[in-house]
């Protein structure tokens, strides 16, 4: 009983015994006055008590008023958060909690070692950290590894033991292409013996076009991709192209600084490429309201303001969306900050809402600007027809004038002859919107070209402005030397996120990358890396990373490859009681982590192993069946598209990310599984374990249907006696192979279903509808090998990675 | 037994740590508390009422025309609203640059009960309720579109993302029963007011935002399975089901042994959970067992699924088994034009199963630890939209006032609280903006909304958001 308060206080006090010796002022300090005196004595101006700002120390406003360096007993700080009368800090009738005594005891120590400030970490440009050798030869192969093991040392933990072949690379294919490997793949990994064996799996993973795929979903979660408006009517709007670039941006291994770049002002480029400018439509990818009740002024703004957000979430981790009404209250970021940089973003050479509901553009998702992405041919038959309907209207021209002209007879034969031009004409013209219709468009950002101006919005008030601002980076990150007297562009703002003098850009990546590949981020909250975000738990691995990152040449899939060969990553996840209970997170990376697998994983996982993944790439959004009457729930009767049509035949089996994702209904085979609604930026996702997960992975149809499937392709053929069934069944779903006590519940269970069915043909006939099968004993065999083939699939070890 | 009892004390423990100490509970914490915390039939909580039935009016209901009367707007037909009276607010896309003539209500209304609190006479079992409703007619809020306005109303923020009432109160709160989720919504499949001009929902509205997702709405289903998945698939039956899960959880636990990860003990205990809830579910909406007379009750149409009253008759129900908070959308109130026809409809929906749900729980004793919320996300203005006739008109979206009551759960009845101005177009006196009454719902619950946190960028973010909001004690007893 109230063991949940206990953990609370063991967490509490863990971050502060770190600090035992030398308080560390960002690690230790920072995180206490932001949370209990920033609200009142921080960066924000207007909320700003006692002119005493706390976040800095010098300055008429700054801490030197309140705490002298050295003297605890001079110290009014000291005096006021120990006060117990009206002049105790925080006040005690106010929300922010007191101070516990371990907390005091943190800041009595800071002012007695000097009550020195340092620079926020992490808008300090990263240093390559120095690394020693440690004792253990096998983390000594890589900086990783060792500042990792130096970690684990100063916490007196041991790391874990490497896990085995079967669970590397289950590990390593789930982790790289979300995608199990086959039987064969585990087979040939298990029989390598060179040295070079785990090199390679790394190698041909990475070269796999579904790594690309894989990697590109975390991007869209993040970039709050979907296959509608998201406000209003949530009408269809189709960023196909730009999913399949993200996807083809990481299988190329596009440097990270440009894939930066072309998202954010690849529209700029001169002559700027298809792709630049497909990319370019990560600025689109904002909700939108479309027409008629809003209005359009204040939409506008909304979209900037969600722009502005989403290149503050991806790029650079930062929440600089709070400061849209006021100064930040933490962060150093003014609201002059924010609408500095709302003024890069706010020239947007198109409607701020969606289309009416006539014509093609609404019917294919689209709203200028976009661009074609003819192939040449259609580019050529298109010229074709231009040119024939030119023509066309020439002769139109002409034979109007004979028309108008001519009398009797003549005007007759000539009023025939226009007739004959102008249907000619208008088969021409359907043929040309026909193909028009066809092509594929992309949606792309697209400057006005007289700079629209922005100015300091009043509480965020679109109809509020205030002081006039020039675009501009935040005041408090390091500046980029510019021309003077021009005014910088969304182009320089793209080049300043990816300088290498940009202390945030390389870490929140990494971070992320790393986070991917371990469940936590090494910076837990990947989304936030200001003052009220988490101290990393491996700063130098942090800034390592980073800096390596850069001297890459931002390359992706080398930081890849040297996060997944690294020791580190190797280890085991099995743990015991003890060394759970002493980091249930693994934060401190003492052993492999076990995390459970993400939506599309999981469902990617059953429609591979089944035999059933249609591996196909890029495209439209597809939909595979739901539970009928979703949408109708949410739907305005106006509402395009109103009813959800499942696909039929392959296209229901691509993989997840191809899923059709309307905003407000998105896929519950995801959602259950705490996919985000991609109505706002997610960095990280919250892995919950819910009886209703368990629902849809029992009875979901589609999922049984594989299991089905699987199943009637083993009893067709190979070996026919039971155990060795259900090995290959074990080991196609899980990549291990049954021990002998698995093997013993699952015989027993074969033969209890077999009873049952047998007893049951009403049932074994509703299983088995659909399948061609010779008798009565074959039905039967079907099912109880269906359903011992979902046991599997709904075991904890399948819906982990481990 | 004794584990109910554990966990009850675990659940009084958390209350009073929200109440008393200032921090949110973490999602480590959180995560840690997997299963149900409590029965229904365990000992009632040393303060705050269990559960909240919201019926959230999507589209906003005109105030003027069912609980704001301003009889003598009857003399200003089609006179233009005074600008003093307007002041330059602004107005939607749909009306902008148009003339503001006013709009008089044609329905008439009279004092009822007891309190001789003054009821349309489109709500005539409502009426005789008078003495349980408080209506609120000072509430206010920013949004001017459907959208901002209804994610405002549902999840105290207008830019989608943040978690929805229930979402906050299965978090703070826990759950009371084992056997079904702790929030359900139960949406209409049909109104009765004409389907032009309905508004879209949206399932962010019961979302769980940041919060862990476990704490979303439930959204039960008209059609199919009340609870996505929750039948056996075909050719699948409860014996064979029972013989996979324990053939599951012998492996299971096996693999416990071999990695030790505690989360594979959430898992089984999660599958076991979805078996209960697989009867646990189809005995809560299969609604054969009620008497006769509570049919009567609710009325005729609590025959067809899907009607607004069967989804009354059903939240009762939950609220019987434990349900903390259920949230019931009818949609079909944004009328623009052919207002008169369009609300009577919506009212012979919506009149007789709401006051017989107030009736019902206090049957059973259930009225004083439930509160009932009737709202939607705004109000509609005094000057007419498209045709003015004095029996047929149409009113435009009105943020700056609009009308919601509340009953049970210790919300004073036969009362009216708040003032509009002469034209139902400003608040005139006190004001209740949406946070308050969600301050206030909190209360009642034994919450204080300041304390209700959870960290997420940068903020301990709560239900009430930035603001001060306060809790209107002047309708509580």
């Amino acid at each position: 009983m109230l063991s949940w308060i206990r953990v609370t206080l063991v967490l509490l006090l863990a971050s502060v015994s770190l600090a035992e010796d030398k308080v560390d002022f960002n690690r230790d300090v920072r995180p206490l006055l932001s949370g209990h005196c920033f609200q009142c004595h921080g960066p924000d101006e207007q909320e700003r008590q006692g002119e005493l700002r706390l976040d800095q120390f010098d300055g008429a406003q700054g801490a030197q008023g309140a705490i002298v360096p050295g003297a605890i007993d001079q110290s009014e700080l000291w005096t006021r958060i120990n006060a117990t009368d009206d002049r105790q800090m925080p006040p005690a009738d106010s929300d922010v909690p007191p101070l516990t005594s371990d907390q005091k005891d943190v800041l009595k120590r800071w002012i007695e070692q000097g009550g020195r400030y340092a620079e926020f970490w992490s808008f300090v440009p990263p240093q390559s950290a120095a690394t020693e050798p440690v004792s253990d030869a096998r983390w000594n192969q890589s900086r990783i590894d060792q500042l990792v093991y130096q970690r684990l040392r100063e916490q007196g933990m041991q790391p874990s033991v490497e896990a085995d072949r079967r669970t590397l690379i289950r590990r390593l294919s789930l982790d790289l292409t979300g995608l199990p490997p086959t039987r064969t793949e585990i087979r040939s990994f298990l029989d390598d013996d060179s040295d070079q064996a785990y090199e390679r799996v790394v190698d041909r993973l990475l070269n796999s076009p579904h790594y690309g795929e894989h990697m590109a979903r975390y991007w869209l979660d993040l970039v709050r991709f979907a296959d509608t408006n998201g406000i209003h009517h949530d009408h269809l709007r189709d960023f196909s192209p730009y999913r399949a670039w993200v996807i083809r941006a990481f299988n190329d291994n596009l440097p990270w600084s440009e894939f930066a770049q072309y998202q954010l002002a690849g529209d700029l480029y001169e002559d700027a490429s298809r792709d630049q400018q497909i990319a370019s439509g990560f600025n689109r990818l904002h909700l939108i309201i479309d027409r008629g009740t809003a209005l359009p002024e204040e939409s506008y703004t909304r979209n900037v303001i969600d722009r502005v957000t989403a290149v503050g979430t991806a790029f650079l981790g930062l929440t600089v969306q709070c400061a849209v009404c006021h100064d930040h209250k933490y962060d150093p970021i003014t609201a002059r900050d924010f609408y500095r940089l709302f003024a890069f973003f706010n020239n947007f050479d198109g409607e701020p809402e969606t289309g009416g509901r006539q014509g093609s553009d609404f019917r294919r998702g689209l709203q200028p600007p976009y661009i074609r992405l003819d192939t040449a041919e259609q580019a050529q038959e298109l010229q074709q027809l231009d040119t024939q309907l030119s023509a066309l209207d020439q002769q139109l021209k002409a034979l109007r004038e004979d028309v108008r002209k001519a009398a009797g007879d003549a005007k007759s034969l000539k009023q025939d002859q226009l007739r004959k031009v102008e249907s000619e004409r208008a088969e021409v013209s359907t043929k040309r919107t026909a193909l028009d219709d066809s092509i594929p468009a992309a949606m792309v950002m697209r400057e006005r070209a007289e700079r629209r101006p922005a100015w300091i919005l009043k509480r965020g008030q679109y109809d509020q402005p205030g002081e006039e601002v020039l675009p501009g980076t935040p005041g408090f990150l390091p500046s980029l030397p510019r021309e003077e007297d021009s005014v910088q562009t969304r182009m320089d703002f793209a080049k300043w996120v990816v300088d290498r003098g940009n202390p945030l850009t390389a870490r929140v990546a990494v971070n992320r990358f790393w986070q991917q590949l371990f469940g936590v981020g090494i910076v837990r909250t990947s989304e936030d890396f200001g003052s009220q975000g988490e101290w990393p738990s491996h700063p130098e691995l942090l800034d390592e990373l980073a800096v390596s990152f850069m001297e890459s040449g931002w390359d992706v899939r080398q930081l890849m490859k040297s996060l997944v060969m690294s020791q580190t990553y190797r280890q085991s996840s099995a743990v015991s009681a003890e060394q759970y209970a002493a980091d249930p997170e693994n934060r401190m990376l003492s052993r492999g982590s076990r995390y459970r697998l993400d939506a599309e994983v999981i469902r990617d996982q059953i429609l591979a192993s089944s035999g059933l993944l249609n591996r196909e790439l890029y495209g439209r959004s597809v939909r595979p069946p739901q539970p009928a009457g979703l949408w109708e729930t949410v739907i305005m009767p106006s509402s395009y598209p109103k009813t959800y049509a499942a696909d039929e035949g392959r296209a229901i089996l691509r993989r997840s990310l191809y899923t059709f994702w309307k905003r407000g209904m998105p896929p519950p085979q995801m959602t259950i599984l705490n996919a985000p609604t991609r109505e706002s930026c997610i960095a990280r996702r919250e892995r919950t374990n819910t009886p209703l997960q368990a629902l849809l992975l029992l009875n979901e149809p589609e999922y049984l249907r594989a299991a089905r499937h699987l199943s009637a392709g083993l009893l067709k053929e190979g070996s026919d006696s039971d155990d060795a069934r259900l090995s290959i069944l074990y080991e196609t779903i899980t990549a291990r192979e049954p021990n002998e006590r698995t093997l013993t519940v699952l015989r027993d269970s074969l033969s209890d279903l077999r009873k049952i069915y047998s007893a049951d043909r009403e049932l074994t006939e509703q299983l088995c509808a659909g399948v061609d099968l010779p008798d009565q004993t074959a039905r039967v065999e079907l099912a109880a090998w269906t359903m011992t083939a979902s046991a599997i699939y709904n075991l904890d070890l399948t819906r982990n990675r481990e | 037994m004794q584990h109910i009892v554990d966990e009850m004390h675990q659940l009084q423990a958390r209350r009073r740590f929200l109440t008393t100490t200032g921090m949110g509970l973490g999602t480590t914490v959180m995560s840690s508390l997997t299963s149900a915390t409590a029965t229904a039939a365990g000992p009632s909580l040393p303060s705050g009422i269990d559960h909240v039935i919201f019926l959230f009016m999507a589209g906003a209901p005109s105030q003027l025309d069912l609980f704001d009367p301003k009889p003598q707007l009857a003399k200003m037909f089609k006179q233009p609203l005074p600008e003093s009276v307007s002041n330059g607010q602004r107005v939607t896309a749909m009306t902008r640059g148009a003339t503001q003539l006013i709009a008089p209500s044609m329905f008439r209304f009279s004092p009822q009960g007891e309190s001789g609190l003054e009821m349309c006479e489109l709500l005539p079992h409502l009426s005789k309720k008078a003495d349980d409703l408080c209506v609120i007619r000072s509430m206010n809020t920013n949004a001017i579109n459907h959208d901002p306005a209804k994610t405002f109303f549902c999840t105290g923020a207008e830019i989608p993302g943040k978690p929805s009432m229930g979402a906050w109160l299965s978090y703070g709160l826990g759950s009371m029963n084992r056997d079904l989720p702790d929030f359900v919504v139960l949406t209409s499949a049909f109104w009765t007011g004409g389907t032009r001009n309905v508004q879209a929902l949206y399932s962010r509205l019961w979302g769980s935002g940041f919060l862990p997702s476990r704490h979303q709405g439930a959204a039960f289903q008209v059609a199919g399975d009340p609870v996505l998945y929750l039948s056996n698939p075909a050719g699948v039956d409860r014996d064979v089901r029972r013989r996979m899960l324990d053939a599951m959880q012998r492996m299971n636990q096996q693999h416990l042994q071999e990695v030790g990860d505690p989360e594979i003990r959430t898992t089984i205990a999660q599958q076991e959970m979805a078996f209960r809830m697989q009867a646990s579910v189809p005995e809560l909406t299969e609604i054969a067992d009620e008497p006769q007379h509570v049919f009567d009750l609710y009325g005729s149409e609590v025959q067809k699924p899907g009607s607004y009253a069967r989804n009354c008759l059903l939240a009762r129900r939950m609220v019987e088994r434990g349900v903390r908070f259920v949230q019931l959308f009818h949609r079909g109130w944004d009328h623009h034009n052919i207002l008169p026809q369009q609300l009577r409809g919506q009212c012979f929906d919506v009149d007789q199963p709401s006051a017989a749900l107030i009736e019902d729980l206090r049957q059973r004793g259930l009225l004083d630890r439930t509160m009932i919320v009737f709202a939607g996300e705004f109000g509609r203005t005094v000057y007419g939209q498209g045709k003015l006739e004095r029996d047929d008109y149409g009113r435009d979206h009105h943020p700056r006032c609009f009308s919601a009551w509340a009953a049970g759960g210790g919300v004073r009845g036969g009362m009216s609280y708040g003032q509009t101005d002469d034209f139902s177009y400003n608040v005139a006196e006190n004001p209740v903006a949406v946070r308050d009454l969600h301050a206030t719902m909190l209360h009642q619950l034994g919450v204080d909304h300041r304390r209700l946190t959870f960290p997420f960028q940068g903020l301990d973010q709560r239900l009430t958001g930035v603001e001060e909001a306060r809790v209107v004690h002047q309708i509580l007893s």
